[in-house]
This record gives structure tokens, sequence and C-alpha cells, in this order.
């Protein structure tokens, strides 16, 4: 590195003596504009500090003569949305199941609010895009324990299941080999016999013999609830056992274990949680996973604004 | 402060002295350089009459193309130009460009690029000196300057005098004058962005929106400072393209050219004088002082000169007044000067390899956009798949896909159209909002102009992996269609 400044010839300029590999660097002097953006710099520093948040303190921190404040942002922001969205909750919570089905936006709208919740509150346990789990119903296939239309979904929402609400879901499978009810091979027989009866659909081969044996336990312990020919019962939540897609799994051993003793799983009822409004958007969401089913036919009301209102109608048919 | 601070001693006169000086001494040198300032005086002459046509076309262009209208139906914008954020479009005439054909964009800045690069191989720097927003505005700027405090030597003597009643009315009216043009310009912006008049209104009664304003005032700033105050420094010390364009330009572009084979040696020249063993250069810096750069054309070719061709009037006029040929500064090109040094004939080679290339690039993707725009559909689809959960088993042992398709209505009118699936044994569509065809094809309507979103579910029997389908909507009154393809997973039962 030289020391020696020397004049570069073509721009009649000072080098500032420094070399880097032969090269030198001219003496240049800033342009003063450049100087004057600096210090418009600084005193826009200082004028942010006084109109802006800016320094911390013990406890807190300087506010700024602006009063700006991210936080209430937010919020004024979520209030905002929450008024511009107001009509349409409006809407929905007035929507029969027919109004639904006529009006796209309203539906876009209640997919989008729906898909929102359930991301929250549902996805935990029934996965992503109602995918489910092990002891947590898929909701994306057309299999329901209690019901895949609209009105029945709601009100499971609204009920839970085996919750302390008065009107609860509510089933009760037995600990058949746990509590005694049936012996060791009594389960290991009718367990073959469930097999059998979802035979082609499932993986699994029965074993002959001891499905025969344990046709006659199914027909005296569980063709009660779960039906003769395993149809189930939506009405008292009775899985049906005809097709290969199993609650708490469908291997011969969680076939057997289920029989032995008799998981059943809670759901919270979101009543109270959610306005009616939440819960239609909710159960529309559901319901559009895929397997939503129509309305059944014997539904006293169509508007499902008025499905607490159902009770009274079905007592007056006998 | 008086005595300047030195690190490095002072030579001694013993043996251990070395010859060290203190650069950066407060003494050696100003750490910042002051703008001195620039008086350009007024030419006239074929370029200047040729910069005043270009300035006053572009910025006519500029200021009165977001008036234009364009009648595009009800209901639907009626400015001919107009980049509408809010709703993702960008019209241009006939023109109507949605958000994911802003490749076409990419086809203009190459155009833009492969015109500049011709221009340089042509012209040198045209681009810098006639069509370049600062130079226009600074033009434009000065134009104002003049016509307040007058031409180049009454300005002089302004700046020189005390401060006075008269010199403050001046200064204030040039000013403001100059605030006028720049909120003009910011404003003119703005109405790009929006319906004009509508814009307009909301501006003078202040119902427009906080970035309107914001947008207003920053670009006032900005027009103010760059072709107020910065001008040449802008070229000098801020823009790139005078540092590419010495890679750009050849020997044979022309460019501004002092032809010192001619001028030289130049000097003072009387009246009635002889020329004879002179140069045509009277040294009479005209040229100079035309220069709104603050350079001298006679340095030759450099960084700092936009090619605005002003010293060439400046020094036509003088040499017509001495009697000697028009042209000692002139567009010329490097070959040229050798030539004429060598007394060989001067060959001007617009055509040559460099400017047929940029030429038949241009053409190339001028024609790719113009074919693409031409036939561009109206009608689109995008196939999104729901990843959770990546299939569905159903109770009679099928397998469910569910898909969100996109259905892009490019049109100015509502359609409707039928959605079908192929490619996969078995598949079917259901889609529990929208209704089926005898054909098994969904049916759906899109609004005009816009899209539409459909959830649609593929049942299909169950087999292991990843199948390959597809989804084709169909215009079902022009026959219009879009085909995407997708995937549909799935995993075998017995």
């Amino acid at each position: 590195m030289a020391e020696k400044s020397e004049r570069d010839e073509a721009t009649g300029r000072d080098t500032t003596g420094h070399e880097w590999d032969g090269i030198k660097e001219l003496d240049t002097p800033l342009p003063r504009w450049w100087l004057y953006i600096f210090y418009a710099t600084i005193a826009a520093a200082v004028i942010y500090w006084v109109l802006m948040p800016a320094w911390p303190l013990p406890n807190g921190f300087t506010p700024g003569v602006l009063g700006f404040s991210d936080r209430r942002n937010v919020a004024h922001e979520i209030e905002t949305l929450r008024f511009a969205r107001g009509p349409m909750f409006e809407r929905l919570e007035q929507a029969s199941a027919g109004d639904l089905a006529r009006d796209p936006e309203l539906q876009e709208f209640a997919r989008a609010s729906g898909e929102s919740v359930f991301g929250d509150y549902c996805r935990t346990c029934h996965g992503a895009g109602g995918a489910g789990a092990p002891g947590y119903p898929v909701l994306a296939d057309d299999v329901w324990i209690w019901g895949g239309s609209m009105s029945e979904i709601e009100l499971t929402l609204r009920v839970g299941v085996r919750t302390d609400h008065p009107e609860t879901r509510l089933s009760m499978m037995p600990a058949f080999g746990r509590d005694g009810l049936l012996s060791r091979d009594q389960v290991g027989d009718v367990s073959e016999y469930v097999i059998s009866i979802s035979a082609g659909r499932t993986r699994l081969a029965p074993d002959p013999a001891a499905a025969a044996r344990g046709a006659i336990v199914y027909a005296e312990q569980c063709a009660i609830c779960h039906g003769a020919a395993g149809a189930g019962d939506r009405s008292i939540g009775a899985p049906s056992l005809q097709d290969d897609l199993w609650l708490y799994g469908g291997s011969r051993e969680e076939i057997r274990l289920q029989v032995e003793s008799g998981r059943a799983g809670v759901m919270p009822s979101w009543e109270g949680r959610f306005d009616a409004a939440t819960l239609r958007a909710l159960a529309y969401y559901v319901h559009e996973l895929g397997g939503g089913e129509p309305e059944p036919p014997s539904a006293p009301a169509p508007a499902l604004a008025d499905a607490p209102q159902a009770a009274p109608a079905s007592v007056e048919a006998p | 402060m008086d005595a300047p601070v030195t690190l490095i001693p002072r030579p001694r006169a013993d043996e251990h002295s070395i010859d060290a000086r203190a650069v950066n001494s407060r003494s050696a040198r100003a750490l910042y350089a002051k703008r001195e300032p620039i008086y350009p005086k007024l030419v006239h002459g074929q370029f200047r009459a040729l910069k005043w046509a270009a300035m006053a076309v572009l910025l006519a262009i500029y200021y009165l193309t977001p008036w234009l209208r364009f009648d595009r139906g009800v209901g639907r914008p009626d400015q001919a130009v107009l980049i509408d954020f809010g709703h993702g479009r960008f019209y241009f005439f006939f023109i109507e460009l949605w958000p994911h054909e802003v490749y076409y964009i990419t086809g203009l800045l190459i155009l833009a690029a492969l015109g500049i690069f011709l221009a340089a191989a042509l012209l040198g720097r045209v681009w810098c000196g006639y069509a370049c927003p600062q130079t226009v505005w600074t033009d434009l700027y000065i134009y104002v300057e003049r016509l307040i405090e007058g031409d180049r030597n009454a300005r002089m003597r302004l700046d020189a005098a005390p401060m006075s009643a008269g010199k403050l009315g001046r200064k204030t009216a040039k000013h403001a004058i100059w605030v006028f043009i720049a909120a003009a310009t910011g404003g003119a912006w703005v109405f790009y962005f929006g319906d004009a008049p509508t814009l307009m209104r909301d501006i003078f009664t202040g119902q427009a929106g906080t970035s309107v304003y914001l947008s207003i005032a920053i670009l006032t700033f900005t027009t103010y400072a760059l072709a107020g105050t910065m001008r040449e420094q802008v070229c000098t010390y801020m823009c790139p393209w005078p540092r590419i364009q010495a890679a750009m330009t050849d020997r044979d572009a022309l460019s501004v050219t002092y032809r010192a084979d001619r001028g030289e040696p130049r000097g003072a020249h009387k009246k009635g004088a002889s020329w004879v063993g002179r140069g045509d250069c009277i040294d009479c810096n005209q040229c100079v002082a035309a220069c709104p750069q603050g350079i001298d054309i006679r340095d030759g070719d450099q960084l700092e000169c936009i090619n605005c061709a002003l010293c060439i009037d400046a020094c036509d006029d003088i040499m017509a007044r001495v009697g000697r040929p028009r042209g000692l500064i002139a567009y010329d090109t490097h070959i040229n000067v050798e030539r004429r040094a060598r007394g060989e004939a001067v060959r001007v080679r617009p055509v040559r390899p460099r400017t047929i290339l940029y030429a038949v690039l241009m053409i190339a993707v001028a024609a790719i956009m113009a074919q693409q725009l031409l036939n561009r559909a109206t009608i689109d689809l995008n196939v999104i798949r729901d990843r959770s959960p990546p299939f569905v088993r159903l109770s009679d042992g099928s397998i469910r896909n569910d898909y969100t398709l996109k259905l892009m209505n490019l049109a100015p009118v509502g359609r409707r159209m039928a959605i079908e699936v192929g490619g996969l044994d078995g598949a079917r569509l259901v889609a529990q909002d929208h209704p089926q065809d005898d054909r098994g094809r969904l049916l759906a309507e899109a609004r005009p102009d816009s899209v539409a979103n459909v959830r649609v579910h593929v049942v299909a029997p169950a087999r292991d992996g990843s199948q390959r389908l597809w989804f084709r909507i169909v215009d079902l009154d022009n026959g219009e269609r879009a085909e995407s393809a997708s995937a549909f997973l799935g995993e075998a039962s017995p």
C-alpha cells in the first residue's frame, strides 16, 4: 500500500494514496446533496421519535404524540370486519336449507367462515379437512354415526357427544370382555362374525367356524343396537358394521379390542361457545366436505333455524 | 478548529523522515463538493426545435393519456389506459389483462431494453437527450426559469445580486410555478390508477384516499427536486445508463462530436483575418454556455454528455456568422472522425450485424406478443387438489378425491359451462351444489369477467397409488374449452 497520493492524469484529481493490486482510488469529494440527504435522515429519525412509539422505558415506552398503536389498529380492524360481516352472519342464521342451496354467495361465506372455525377448534381431533384419526370420526366420508344431514350435523355440534348437555348425543357400547359379559372365546367369535359382515370389503378373511359361533352371540348381545344385519342405527348412535370404515381401527386385534373394552369418545357441546350462525357455518362446512346427506324427508321442519322446536313435532307423530 | 489535526507526523529532516502527507486532513481536501450552478443559454436551431417538439409530444402523452375514453360497455371502466389494482385488471384500449397475464409486461420490458439498445447503436444517447423524463422535465423547468429570470447573463446577474424585493419576487414566482408543475406531474400519475374524472373531483374535494395524496406528494417532491434542483447531477451521480451506455455504443454509433480535425488549433479570430493554418474553432465558448450539463464538448466523449445537441445549434449559429461551414460540432461517428483524419470518404453504416440483431429480436418479441394477444383465450381452468385428506374411503369401498376448480371467465359476458372429468376409468363427478346433465357433466355459471370457484368430488373404484386425470370446461354456447390435468390418489381394497 503506497502512502503517497499522486495526481491522476485523466481526471486531474488527486488519488487517496491507497492502492490495491494496482488499483488506485480517486479522492473524489461526495456531492453536497448527498450530505444533505444524510442530515435529512437524521432529522427524520428525530421527528419519528416524537411522533411514533420509539424509546423503551423501564415500565413502558415513549408513546409518541400521534398515539399510534398497532394493537389498537388490529382491534379496530377486527371490529370493522365483524361489523362488515354482521349482515352475512345474520342471513346465515335466518337461512333455511333451501335458501342456502340457492345462494352461492351465502354458501361461499358459510364455507369460508366454517373452515376457519373448524381449523381453530375441530381440526385438533378430526384432522385437517375432516380426515379423522383413530377414535375420532372421519368427517369427509359418507359414513355418519349420528346422521349426515345439515340439521343432524348441527344438532351434534350443539349438544355434543357424551357431554353434560341435557340433550346430549349418548350411546354406550358395553365392555363385553372386561366386564365379564362375554367370555374370552365369545369375544373372539363375535369379532370373527363382525368381520364376516363386511367380508368382501375388508382385507380380512373371517374364520368361518368361529364366525358361525359368533353369529349366535351377535344376535343375543349386539343386534339390538347394531341391527340384525349390522346396518347400525343412527338414532341411537350405533355404527354400521357393514362397511370397511372403523372408528377404532379395522384390524382383527382392534375389532376384538373394541368388543372387549367398548371404548367411547367425547365431543364437546359447542352451544354457548359459538353463536347460532357460526354453528350453521360449521355444519355447512362439514356437510360440504363431501359426505353430506340431504335432509331426511321425515324432518319435521325444513327451517334449520327451528331445530330446537323439532321436539314437540316428533311427539305429535306416533 | 483552526489548526489542522494531523495524525501522521510531519517530515523531519533526518534519516527517519518519510515523505508522507495527511491526505485526509481538513486543509488537504473538501469532503463534500458544492454544486456549481449552471446557466444554460438559450439557443435556436434545428435540434432545439426538435427538442421543443419532443417535449410537447411527450408531455402531452403523459398528461392527456388518462383522459382518453374507450367504451367497453355498461358497468365497465371507460378509461382507455387504466391500471386497476383494486380489481386486478390492466386496461389498454381494447386489451384487458388479468394478474396471471403479467408476463406481457416481461415482453414489454424486453422490447424496451432492445429498443434502447438499438437506439444506442444507431444514434448514441438519443434517449438521454430527447426522451428521458429527467431531460424533458429539466428542459421544462429551465424554460420556466428563463421565462421569469431571463437568459443566461440575466440569471447570473440576478444570482450575484443582493436580495431585493424584485429578486425575491422572481425567485418566489419561479419556485411557485415549479411546484405547480411538480404537483401536476404527481397528479397526472395517479390518474392512471383510477377513473380520472372521478379522481380529479375527489382530489379537489378532499375525498380521495390517503395513498392518492401521498403519491401526489412524493411525486411532487421528486419532480421538484430532480428537475428543479438536482438536474444534471441525476445523470452524473445517480443514473446507471451513462455507465451502461459505454458498453452499448460502438464506433459506428452517432454521437454529438466536436470535430477536432477541423476545429484545431482553436483560437480567437478577428473578422477578415485568414483561416489558413488554423482550425475553425474560434474558442467563443458558446457551446459551453449552451450546455445544460455544464461540460465542454470539445473534451470529447464524456459520461456527463446527454447528447442533447444544443451545442450543435450554438456552434452552427457561430459558424454561420463567421462564414465557415456548419457542423464543427455535429452528430458523427468515431470511425468517420478517423476516416476524415486519414483523408478517406465518410461512411454511415446504420445497417450492421448489431443493429440487424436488435431489430430482428424486437420484431420476433413483438410478433410473439401480438400472436399471444390475438389468440388470447377467454376461458381458463385451474385445478387445486385438496391435500388434506389426500383421499377419502367411502362405505361402498370406492375412493373419493376432492378438488377446487377455478373457472376463469375472461369475457365480459356471463357464461354457462359444463365440467367433465376424464382419463380415469370409472371416475364420476359429484358436486353438492351443482346440477348435472345426462352425460354426467356438472353445470356451472361464471359471472362476467370473474373467477368462479367450484368444489367437486371425483369418485372412482379403489386403486393403489396416483393416477392421472383431467378436467375440462366447455362453454355451452360457443364451445370454447379449457383443460387442466391433476392427480387422483387412492389405496386399493381387496
